[in-house]
């Protein structure tokens, strides 16, 4: 440490100092008060979620859908108030244990909601293990959350990343491929996203001829298009999400791949992106724990309810955002709203049957849902329910032994 | 891998480090003759991007929307350089970065403010939506290679401007010695503003015309950031020249490396960017 960088240490330590010295004193009158407050107080609810950045919309929609939960409670849950303490995350891994310390350390929530990227999911399932606050993740699919690292007050309601290719193995024997090539992003969630559809397929008795890779977040595939022709495959499995989705589907497209080699994906690529890709998606197949044209009571309440209230329309991460309110209402409830009661929280949840827009779902051990995947199909703007692929899919929680 | 299929990585290499030539020249211009760090260049990128998108749904034409969009951006350079970096030519680096940085967080949030969080997606011009069958099963879309032929265009039109015209020699004379051509009666002053909103149109323009392959999406000009700078370190500060030739070697290691060693892809760039620096610091082209 230099000179310089001791004489502003001094300093802030100096400040803080004051302001213990301050903030003493006003506790000193104010303590009685916040005493009783707290006994009947509200629940705090720590959102930890992007709200700047590539995943804002994702944020914001999980948030509202949260919120549409507790609102359809009459604004509380299990009879408790809620006191909502967010915390924008900007998807950025090296701050997620600042982040989540602020919630849990500075703030003292009773639970923590939170997060869209993995590797943030990551650096807060370090501190969240160590606090053992609870923890509702509402989209990050790393599948170490509910395996190796999964802890008995973690809790997903989304989806891990080997379930959303996992489905794909059946579906495509089905429609006769025997051989195919995985192509996604080199990160984490790419990498899990291929582990689970070799598995599926392979069980089936296809046989995944390559897996290719371009570095995350390059948008450059005709290499890798090329790549494809010369191997020619039976069916082009594919992960990418976002802004690279939509230009892996157009220049599919472009290639002249479409319609001579059938596109599957896992739900992701094709979710967010079909205004902008125009007809270069049309009749590609995902699989996927949502879709358009489920046509169930929930989802149309919810569907209609949440566009009331948002003015927007509700996509796959406000139906998780959602569970995770309908989620922490189970286990509340369960409690009677005592949340110093972890354990009978805890249980809550785990024996919940959440009625979800997507449908039914329950936990699994190592509490990751387990749901139906649903086979979709790009058709117009929408992707259209074709049916359900698999009935009740549970990730195989690889090394979890809590 | 037959040869047929080898001649057509070939001819995707050569395409891509086109297009990175295209995306980096602005940079070339602004950090290689300049001599500022630039970090705001995969904005001026995303906003040529953005701005083709909404321009090209409210004319319904990509051409026109960038014959419109193009005076716009010079404005937005010579704007910022008049307003800003004008400021910071005589101080350290360091000023240039933290101002470029945080012009890179103004634009994002202008973005959001502007057009939102959306992914778009441009119409390849009626005119160019064709694709060249090659084999049986693979075609090569005709507006790719028109974005290479472009690139080409652009290319020997920034090597003409810089070396053999009578601005271009002021320009570099400026490089080399701003006081003593500002001593020798020349506006360099003047010349500057222009360079810098050059080098702001020419990153717009490459958002532009790269819409339709790309998308319009969030962040997507710190995506290129990192690669243009690769790209003129390589090529050697300051040299155009340099700059196409570390476009076409980064194309062509970027295309082979994905498909004979996929598992280091990602790191096959930076490892050519060390080879040549240890050969070659001041870069392939770069004076010493």
């Amino acid at each position: 440490m230099s000179q310089n960088d001791k004489d502003i240490f001094a300093r802030r330590e100096f400040l803080k100092g004051s302001a213990a010295i301050a903030g003493a004193t006003a506790v000193g009158t104010l303590l009685p008060s916040a005493m009783a407050m707290a006994q009947q107080g509200k629940l705090k609810v720590g959102l930890m979620l992007p709200y700047t950045g590539t995943f804002a919309q994702l944020g914001v929609a999980i948030t509202n859908g949260f919120k549409l939960a507790v609102d359809e409670r009459g604004g509380k849950l299990a009879g408790r108030e809620i006191e909502f303490i967010t915390v924008d995350d900007e998807s950025n891994p090296a701050k997620a244990p600042e982040n989540v310390n602020k919630l849990v350390q500075r703030d003292k929530v009773d639970v923590v909601i939170g997060t869209v990227h993995s590797g943030v999911v990551m650096g807060m399932a370090k501190v969240l293990k160590e606090s053992g606050t609870l923890w509702i993740n509402p989209n990050g699919g790393a599948g170490a959350m509910t395996g190796a690292l999964c802890a008995p007050n973690f809790f997903r309601t989304s989806f891990s990343n080997w379930q959303t290719t996992h489905a794909l193995g059946k579906v495509l024997k089905a429609k006769g491929h025997k051989t195919a090539v995985f192509i996604t992003w080199k990160y984490a969630a790419g990498e899990e996203m291929m582990e689970g559809f070799k598995e599926g397929f392979e069980k089936e008795g296809g046989k995944l001829v390559k897996e290719l890779y371009t570095p995350f977040p390059q948008v450059e595939f005709q290499a890798l298009l090329t790549e494809i022709a010369s191997i020619k495959p039976d069916a082009v499995v594919a992960f990418f999400a976002g802004g690279g989705a939509a230009k892996f589907l157009k220049d599919y497209q472009a290639a002249g791949l479409k319609g001579k080699i059938p596109l599957y994906g896992s739900g992701f690529l094709t979710d967010g992106v079909l205004e902008a890709v125009g007809d270069a998606a049309e009749g590609v197949e995902t699989t996927l724990h949502y879709a358009d044209g489920l046509d169930t009571k929930k989802d149309k309440a919810f569907r209609l309810a949440y566009a009331k209230t948002f003015k927007l329309q509700p996509d796959v991460y406000a139906v998780q955002g959602y569970d995770a309110g309908q989620l922490l209402a189970a286990g509340l409830e369960a409690v009677k709203g005592n949340v110093a009661d972890k354990a009978g929280v805890i249980k809550g949840m785990e024996a919940a049957k959440i009625d979800s827009p997507r449908g039914v779902w329950t936990l699994s051990k190592a509490h990751n849902p387990v749901q139906d995947m649903y086979l979709r199909k790009v058709v117009g703007k929408e992707n259209k329910t074709q049916g359900v692929a698999w009935k009740a899919l549970a990730d195989p929680a690889r090394g979890c032994k809590a | 891998m037959d040869l047929a299929f080898v001649l057509i990585q070939l001819l995707n290499g050569l395409q891509y480090g086109l297009l990175l030539f295209l995306v980096s020249s602005g940079l070339t211009l602004v950090f290689g003759i300049m001599g500022i760090i630039n970090l705001a260049h995969g904005s001026f990128y995303m906003v040529g991007a953005y701005l083709a998108w909404s321009l090209a749904s409210m004319t319904g034409n990509l051409a026109t929307a960038i014959l419109l969009a193009i005076p716009l951006t010079v404005v937005l350079g010579m704007g910022l350089e008049r307003l800003l970096f004008r400021h910071l030519y005589s101080r350290d680096h360091l000023y240039q970065v933290l101002l470029t940085y945080g012009l890179i967080l103004v634009f994002e949030e202008l973005r959001s403010l502007i057009w939102g969080d959306d992914v778009h997606g441009v119409a390849v011009p009626a005119l160019l939506n064709a694709s060249i069958p090659l084999t049986e099963n693979l075609s090569y879309p005709v507006y790719r290679l028109a974005i290479s032929g472009v690139c080409l265009l652009l290319a020997l039109a920034l090597y003409f401007l810089i070396q053999k015209t009578r601005l271009g020699m002021m320009i570099r004379a400026g490089a080399s010695n701003r006081d003593m051509v500002q001593s020798l009666g020349i506006d360099i002053k003047l010349i500057y503003t222009l360079v810098f909103a050059l080098g702001v149109a020419l990153a717009a323009f490459a958002g532009m015309i790269n819409a339709p392959l790309s998308s319009v999406t969030p962040n997507m000009g710190s995506h290129v950031l990192i690669i243009c700078f690769v790209v003129v370190v390589i090529g050697g500060i300051g040299s155009v020249k340099g700059a196409m030739a570390a476009s076409l070697m980064i194309g062509l290691a970027e295309t082979f490396g994905q498909v004979l060693v996929p598992e280091v892809a990602g790191m096959i760039v930076y490892v050519l960017m060390a080879i040549v620096l240890v050969w070659r610091p001041e870069g392939l082209f770069g004076r010493k």
